[in-house]
């Protein structure tokens, strides 16, 4: 059973510390909902586990089952069973979006997949998130509108099954329709109970159809509160006005 | 100043057959300004010696009438006149032209297949190559250029009233070839020209390929990739030269360079005269500079003589590979190397799905994909 562990990161841009500590937890089976309102480091704890080169790490440790993340580059990482659902996946004029997935595919699993057998698993991921068959002959991300990326990132999840997720504001951008059928992917990938899911999101509405195990709030680069889902509730009602100027 | 006295274009004014009417270049002049003259071979100052070895054989599906004729037919230089010192060269170097006819209302099956062949040696050699597609007709042909030569050529590419006629030139020279090229179309009332040029080998290569009109209603559409490595210098030259009514041109080049002097130039001319109204014309060049040491030149230039025209653009862009592009990628699982190659492919790519013959959009594509594994 697989387990992410952040201990103490410390994440910089440009000299501006923007991470300042943060330690979480993330076991197989669990579901984690990252809340925090705008500017509060969510994102940037996204994009530092996945290595996006623009943060530079400055303290601490990322484990994906003993091994070290940090230590690897954006692909190894990747292949060592991270994934990151990202909040505005990029536009790759003249990648096609089957090509990419092939070689995602393939790069992930560490061979090729019969061509047949990845069509049809192909076919079947579209077809659960309701994304047109033309949408494989098309350039990566090119034209998509905000929930066709979105759908896209879920249909990648699917197909790369990785051990651990990070979505970042999947629920952003969609409304109620492609929320509950981005909502019924992500409930599909977690449904064997031998995947974790840290789920980051600036409302509550995506935690209706996602339930989450634990709810973590985030402020100025740390977690400062903790919970179970009841916590999301609380947050619904009273908003993340206590948290800001706690941390002011 | 009013409409009416806008000067007339000063872009390429110079155009003859008579080599002593061109001096010999000395890099100062702007349409020389790039090009490393001292690898041309003697090339631009009469210095090489007319004793390389060239050997231009053609192919031609049923229908096409392929001729070697003598430096007096008439059909030579009726469309283009040298507009340059080499070209000029070319022009007055040449022993026998090759005059290839597609008659009217043709359409041969199969694309007629021209190659150029360099068997080294010392020396310099010429060429002229007329295509002549007849009003209504349509045609394919590819250029090839391979091997080792120091070589100047002129081809024109004569198309009819209402024909159709597409080009591929390939230059897949080897590294040491030097290669001076004018291809010049002559558009006839509506006809269409689809033109795409890859340059991938040579030590210096110097490809201008121009369009002019002589009725209303021409299109014209040329596209080009090249794939610059280190040491290589490739230049694209191109001017479309609307003096007709309601013609169309579009021109889209992208290249991608690696390695220590690695030197692309791309020079998009394009004069709408005052008689040119309606005329619809954009050209656009996109460089992805993947290493340090590569140098693009781009240099659009757009010279409006008319206040009616119905479209009218460029642009220019040299970057390198988009770190967010291959994030993506690489956040995939898609390692580095696999991850840069799918982008830069994907660049290319586009412009290839161009070419519309399958065959030879596969062998474009295969080119490439071996410089990218290089």
């Amino acid at each position: 059973m697989s387990t992410l562990e952040i201990r103490d990161l410390k994440v910089a841009v440009e000299d501006k510390e923007i991470l300042r500590g943060v330690n979480l937890t993330v076991k197989a089976g669990e579901t984690h909902a990252i809340m925090g309102p705008n500017g509060s480091g969510k994102s940037t704890l996204a994009y530092a586990i996945a290595g996006h080169p623009k943060y530079t790490i400055t303290g601490g440790e990322v484990l994906l089952d003993g091994v070290d993340l940090l230590e690897l580059s954006v692909d190894e990482r990747a292949r060592a069973g991270l994934f990151l659902a990202m909040q505005y996946p990029v536009e790759v004029p003249g990648v096609s979006v089957s090509n990419f997935l092939r070689s995602a595919v393939t790069s992930v699993r560490g061979e090729a997949p019969k061509l047949r057998e990845f069509a049809k698993d192909l076919k079947s991921g579209m077809d659960a998130l309701s994304i047109d068959s033309a949408f494989a002959q098309r350039n990566l991300n090119e034209g998509f509108s905000g929930g066709e990326k979105k759908r896209h990132e879920i249909l990648q999840l699917e197909l790369l099954k990785p051990k651990i997720a990070v979505l970042d504001e999947t629920d952003s951008g969609l409304d109620v329709d492609a929320l509950r059928v981005v909502s019924e992917g992500i409930n599909r990938f977690r449904a064997s109970g031998e995947t974790g899911v840290l789920l980051i999101t600036h409302y509550t509405r995506i935690l209706r159809y996602v339930k989450p195990d634990f709810v973590h709030v985030f402020a100025a680069g740390r977690v400062v509160e903790e919970g179970g889902p009841e916590l999301a509730d609380k947050l619904e009602a009273e908003g993340y006005e206590q948290y800001t100027k706690a941390s002011a | 100043m009013g409409l009416n006295e806008k000067p007339l274009s000063t872009l390429h004014e110079k155009a003859s057959y008579d080599l002593a009417d061109f001096e010999v270049p000395t890099g100062r002049e702007e349409a020389w300004r790039f090009t490393p003259l001292a690898r041309l071979k003697g090339l631009h100052n009469g210095k090489a010696a007319p004793s390389g070895q060239v050997v231009t054989q053609v192919y031609t599906p049923e229908g096409v009438r392929a001729e070697w004729v003598g430096r007096d037919d008439e059909r030579i230089g009726k469309a283009y006149v040298p507009a340059d010192r080499v070209s000029a060269q070319a022009y007055n170097g040449f022993e026998k032209a090759l005059v290839v006819t597609v008659s009217q209302e043709a359409a041969p099956e199969g694309a007629i297949t021209v190659e150029v062949k360099g068997n080294g040696g010392e020396g310099a050699a010429y060429g002229h190559i007329v295509v002549v597609v007849e009003p209504m007709a349509q045609a394919t042909v590819v250029v090839q250029h391979e091997g080792t030569a120091v070589y100047a050529d002129n081809v024109e590419f004569v198309v009819g009233d209402g024909a159709t006629l597409k080009v591929v030139s390939l230059q897949d020279w080897a590294d040491d070839a030097v290669h001076v090229s004018h291809h010049h179309a002559q558009l006839a009332k509506d006809a269409t020209f689809r033109s795409f040029v890859v340059t991938l080998g040579g030590d210096l290569v110097r490809l201008s390929p121009s369009v002019s009109y002589t009725g209303p209603g021409g299109d014209a559409d040329l596209s080009g990739v090249y794939f610059v490595d280190a040491g290589q210098h490739l230049e694209h030259r191109l001017l479309v030269d609307h003096s007709q009514p309601n013609c169309k041109s579009n021109v889209d080049y992208r290249g991608a360079l690696q390695g220590e002097k690695a030197h692309a130039v791309w020079i998009g001319d394009v004069i709408i005269r005052v008689a040119a109204e309606g005329t619809d014309t954009y050209e656009l060049n996109r460089n992805l500079i993947l290493t340090d040491g590569a140098r693009a030149d781009s240099v659009p230039n757009l010279e409006i003589l008319t206040g009616e025209v119905a479209g009218a653009g460029h642009a220019s862009t040299s970057g390198r590979l988009d770190d967010e592009h291959i994030f993506y990628l690489q956040a995939r699982g898609i390692p580095f190397d696999e991850a840069r190659r799918l982008v830069i492919r994907g660049f290319l790519g586009q412009l290839i799905e161009k070419i519309q013959v399958e065959e030879l959009r596969e062998r474009v594509m295969n080119a490439v994909e071996a410089e990218l594994a290089r």
